[in-house]
């Protein structure tokens, strides 16, 4: 056969099998976002229109340290991952905590702001069509940043016993851009939630 | 296959003779769509018939095309093994495939919107008829509200002729879940959603007794929420309406059956006017007897099923959300002579 | 017939290691495993036995519709038919075989050794498998099987307020719910296994211009599937908190919409349907031009109507809410955008068609039902397309012509197609050849079958009869068609049996396949039959679309015409 005479042309597609984790994650940001993307549409649907109860601008404070914690965890995870591809185990540890500390001071805020609205406001997700589509949406990402912040805590209590090395880099990477969702995520929010509709 | 020219003309024999038989049987009985006999059903007709003109043409074609292909290109018993030219494409015929399609798309496109139009966005003419029609689990009530009256299952409607319309605009609403009104033979059908407003019209050139049913699935019993349209006359409507504003009618021969309609929850949940029966749950029976059927259409209104219905509602239609009232049988005559009076 | 010996060579397994393991120990591996041909063929066996089930389903229904007025079931159990048949087709049956045929096959077209994730494959075979088992304990639940226990009464569809705690009583409406959103994740798991190997994975040489039309079409079917899977799970999430947490979504008591519930549940419903298609397109576009002997007629603009299709379904689902009082202009846009789809879905058709145009067409069963397919495809079309004009469907909408319109898709469209590639594969799968003539009783009972039901089920439609009634009025002119739709189930039935007879019995006493008892060309084709756990021995390099015909024929390769 007169194959070997013909060189085989070069696989000209920029993605081949060390991607795929990032494609798969892209997968399910995708499909995660059509899910919040429902929830959302529904809030703007509802807006405005309870029978009764607080509105939002009544009880609503705009969430200003805790969203900017959350989206400074970004950062702490972009300084992590650049961390561990340059192989310094260390700062990446530490820059992994502050993530998971600023995540934590997110869900604290939140769970504050809820203590708040239920037993001093009154507004619970069975009171009105606002108390029931801003829990249910604002509930929904914050079960995100909590499993989020589980992989998290796993991630650093396999550091802390020294099973990580620079050879999981992309896999950090990975991870982490299911995390810079979770902030995306929370820009949307946040700006439907706060501002757009209050 | 050889015999395979046979085959391919066994379905078109089977078609036609099915054609013949079909058109007598789609003509004639009472809820087709292919007799119309009020303006939305008539527009949905002609469309229809463009409609299926057309996609009956492109089956004739893409059909005829497709048993051609098979007949001509397949391997004879002759054949010398050698594979057939390999042909990957051809760009003016998929341009000629694309564009011819589009084309066919944007007439359909054309002719639903006209009738989209015509049906949605008409404009009503001074004196038609306004009802009210509410959705209930397995029955329909219909208010009048310029004569200030409520009736059930059956709906009477003036006949509408061209020199004279009289349209019936009808507002839709539900109490509980989604239902769907459709009488084939005088409109397509629309929906009944709660906490939402809906309408449609007819305008029935030709007087007669239109039936159909709830179209939505809404429960135990959606199959048996019947409907009737009654067209009448202007005349015999007229007299209808006066028969129905009168207030329920009196006679103390029946003194003790309407005691024991009073007294029991029978009140709790239908409504019969001049007495202290006014229930919303159920229909209104204040002149139960000028109706021709019981129990949502399904049951002929007669003594006999009266009383059925009285004592034991599941025995006509399972899953009925009317309980049985368990009243011994001399309270069930009396009640039954009473509900007889309410003509 | 020609051996493809650069790409494998043929594996030797003593007969002795097989028999030799304890039963248990076979079972375990089976449970365990994340070998994508295994997960395939238990994802695509467990469809089939929804299938059979969801028949029976049927069945009970046809019977009890035979004749007007019947009783041989109560209405609570027809309506728990009803809803439990539609509930199983789509998510328990048709969907498991769609991803088990893409996780068996895509990697062998594409050249690689398993899927991107083997353990999230297998996660998401378990989670879907532990979805319809859910779904199906709930005849357990209640009076027991008695009257169909708790089984789902609310429709496939489920519409509010039907299943909000006032109306639906009991837990019927939570084994719908949670059964669906159990197997929901396993098949956004799939999915984004599907694409992301159809992506990443490809073996040297293959562009996506050279993939096989079945990997681009399963490929885009994952990508459909992340994007409307999504409104399902969040209007079930909804529908939850409705019933449990008191929430008022869905709630018109309480200012909630009933017409949200229907938006939210077809943005998922309409493109799920073109995700039960595209896979069928892909078997049948593998067929055809082997069958055919010649290559896809038009290879690029099926990629490109495939992308259409996908990108045009996402804009068509209000075609469901036609009847539900949107505006003029809604209404105008839902009759275009419909309509719309039906050009690339025509130029598929006129594709295959110029496939066989020309060519030397074999008979094989595989071809049989594909010929039929494209009948059916055309026909089913047709009446998707006099619906889509939307005063056709104020008539003709939740009624039996729309019923028969969309099982003229699934079965005479998608079954067909599906038993079509069960032909073709499963030599390669097993190793044996399936008996031809079992398999030409299967085809004709089942075509004479399919088309007394679903020809004649137009009729009634057309004559007012709506869908989801337990019985029906006599004198409307109904009841001699719904006689003949019930007898044709029994002919679809033993075309089955016959299927299922000829599966097992093959698998004792078929020919022996060998490697490519079609003389076909894609990779599959390359390696033994079945093929080794590590699916080649070598990695294969490409340089077309169809690489065995350029091993084949070396002085008229495909990639001297790319």
């Amino acid at each position: 056969m007169a194959a070997s005479t013909i060189a085989v042309p070069p696989t000209e597609m920029p993605l081949s099998a060390n991607m795929r984790g990032r494609v798969g994650m892209w997968c399910l940001i995708t499909a995660e976002s059509t899910i919040f993307s429902i929830f959302v549409v529904a809030y703007l649907y509802y807006a405005g229109k309870s029978l009764s109860g607080p509105t939002p601008r009544e009880v609503l404070d705009i969430p200003w340290f805790t969203s900017i914690c959350l989206f400074s965890s970004s950062l702490t995870i972009v300084l992590a991952e650049k961390a561990i591809h340059r192989g310094d185990i260390k700062t990446f540890g530490i820059f992994w905590f502050l993530t998971i500390a600023l995540g934590v001071i997110f869900l604290g805020g939140t769970a504050r702001e809820w203590h708040r609205l239920i037993y001093d406001e009154g507004l619970t997700i069975s009171s009105s069509l606002f108390g029931t589509t801003f829990y249910s949406l604002v509930g929904l990402h914050g079960f995100h940043v909590i499993v989020g912040e589980t992989g998290l805590t796993v991630i650093l209590i396999l550091t802390i016993l020294g099973f990580v090395t620079r050879e999981h880099a992309e896999r950090i990477s990975v991870f982490a851009m299911y995390w810079h969702f979770v902030d995306a995520v929370w820009v949307v929010v946040l700006s439907v939630v706060y501002f757009i509709t209050r | 296959m050889s015999t395979s020219s046979a085959w391919a003309a066994l379905p078109v024999v089977g078609i036609s003779v099915t054609n013949a038989a079909l058109a007598s049987t789609l003509r004639s009985p009472q809820t087709s769509l292919f007799s119309p006999v009020s303006t939305p059903a008539d527009e949905i007709y002609r469309l229809s018939l463009l409609v299926l003109a057309i996609c009956a043409g492109i089956f004739v074609v893409v059909f005829s095309l497709l048993v051609y292909a098979v007949v001509k290109y397949r391997r004879r018993p002759s054949d010398d093994g050698r594979e057939p030219p390999q042909i990957y494409g051809s760009n003016q015929v998929e341009i000629a495939w694309t564009v011819i399609p589009i084309l066919i798309v944007v007439v359909l496109f054309l002719a639903a919107a006209r009738v989209i139009h015509a049906v949605q966005d008409a404009q009503f003419p001074p004196g038609t008829l306004e009802v009210t029609a509410v959705g209930h689990q397995f029955w329909w009530e219909f208010r009048y509200p310029s004569y200030g009256f409520v009736t059930a299952n059956e709906l009477h409607v003036p006949v509408s002729e061209s020199g004279h319309p009289i349209p019936t605009h009808i507002t839709l609403l539900s109490a509980d879940v989604v239902h769907s009104f459709w009488v084939p033979r005088l409109a397509g059908k629309t929906d009944l959603i709660p906490n939402r407003r809906n309408e449609m019209w007819i305008d029935p050139h030709v007087a007669g007794t239109y039936v159909g049913q709830c179209a939505q699935y809404c429960g135990t019993e959606h199959a048996k929420m019947l409907l009737t349209v009654d067209v009448q006359s202007r005349e015999d409507f007229e007299r209808w309406v006066q028969a129905e504003k009168a207030p329920a009618a009196v006679s103390d021969q029946v003194a003790s059956g309407r005691k024991i309609f009073e007294t029991t929850a029978c009140v709790n949940c239908h409504t019969i006017t001049g007495t202290a029966a006014n229930g919303k749950f159920g229909p209104d029976l204040t002149h139960l007897m000028s109706r021709k059927t019981i129990a949502g259409g399904v049951a002929e209104n007669t003594e006999e099923n009266l009383r059925l219905w009285v004592t034991s509602p599941d025995a006509i239609k399972p899953g009925v959300l009317m309980p049985a009232m368990q009243l011994p049988k001399q309270d069930i005559d009396s009640l039954v002579a009473y509900l007889m009076s309410l003509h | 017939m020609f051996d493809a010996q650069p790409f494998s060579r043929p594996v030797v397994v003593s007969a002795d290691q097989d028999s030799a393991k304890p039963l248990f120990d076979r079972v375990h591996e089976w449970i365990v495993t994340v070998d994508h041909k295994r997960l395939g063929l238990m994802y695509f066996c467990y469809g089939i036995v929804f299938l059979v089930i969801g028949g029976i389903e049927a069945s009970i229904m046809r019977a009890q519709l035979a004749v007007a007025n019947n009783h041989l079931v109560s209405p609570e159990t027809f309506n728990r038919m009803f809803t439990m048949h539609g509930t199983t087709m789509i998510f328990f049956a048709a969907m498991p075989i769609v991803f088990g045929l893409a996780n068996y096959f895509m990697p062998l077209m594409i050249g690689a050794r398993d899927m991107a994730f083997p353990r999230v494959n297998a996660w998401s075979f378990w989670m879907s498998a532990m979805g319809g088992i859910i779904l199906y304990f709930s005849f357990f639940g209640g009076s027991g099987l008695y009257g169909a226990g708790s089984a789902p009464d609310v429709g496939w569809f489920a519409y509010a307020p039907l299943t909000s705690r006032a109306f639906s009583v009991g837990h019927s409406t939570d084994y719908w719910i949670i059964g669906i959103l159990v197997s929901g994740f396993g098949s956004i798991g799939t999915a984004l296994n599907v694409l992301t190997t159809m992506l990443t994975m490809r073996c040297p040489g293959m562009t996506l211009k050279r993939m096989p039309l079945f990997a681009w079409m399963n490929g885009v079917m994952a990508l459909l599937v992340l994007v409307a899977l999504g409104p399902l799970t969040s209007a079930q999430l909804m529908l939850l908190i409705d019933r449990y947490l008191g929430g008022h979504f869905f709630d018109t008591q309480a200012g909630g919409s009933a017409f949200i519930w229907m938006h939210f549940f077809w943005i998922f419903g309409h493109p799920e349907v073109y995700i039960l298609v595209l896979p069928a397109f892909a078997i049948v576009s593998e067929v055809i031009p082997v069958f055919s002997r010649k290559p896809i007629f038009g290879y690029s603009i099926m990629v490109g109507a495939t992308v259409a299709i996908a990108f045009i379904s996402l804009g068509v689902w209000a075609h469901h809410l036609f009847t539900i009082g949107m505006t003029s202009y809604a209404n105008a846009f839902f009759v275009a955008s419909t309509a719309a789809i039906a050009v690339p879905t025509g130029i598929k058709i006129f594709n295959w068609l110029g496939t066989m145009w020309g060519g030397k067409i074999r008979f094989d069963v595989p071809m049989l039902f594909c010929l039929a397919f494209l009948g059916q495809f055309l026909i089913a079309g047709l009446t998707g397309i006099m619906l889509a004009a939307a005063p056709f469907d104020w008539q003709l909408g939740n009624s039996y012509f729309v019923v028969a319109h969309f099982h003229y898709v699934i079965l005479g469209g998608i079954v067909f197609a599906v038993f079509a590639g069960s032909y073709y594969w499963y030599p390669k799968v097993i190793g044996r050849m399936l008996d031809e003539s079992l398999g030409k009783w299967h085809f004709w009972l089942f075509l004479i079958g399919f088309h007394l039901t679903f020809d004649f089920m137009h009729i009634p439609g057309l004559l007012g009869m709506p869908r989801r009634i337990y019985t029906y009025e006599p004198g409307r002119g109904w009841d001699i068609w719904n006689l003949i739709v019930s007898i044709g189930v029994i002919f679809q039935v033993a075309g089955v049996a016959v299927w299922a007879f000829n599966v097992v019995w093959s698998y004792f006493k078929g020919n022996v396949a060998g490697n490519d008892p079609w003389d076909a060309w894609t990779l599959e084709w390359s390696t033994t039959s079945p093929p080794p756990v590590y699916n080649f021995a070598t990695l294969p390099v490409v340089r077309s679309c169809r690489p065995l015909w350029d091993l084949k024929h070396p002085e008229d390769p495909d990639w001297k015409y790319e």
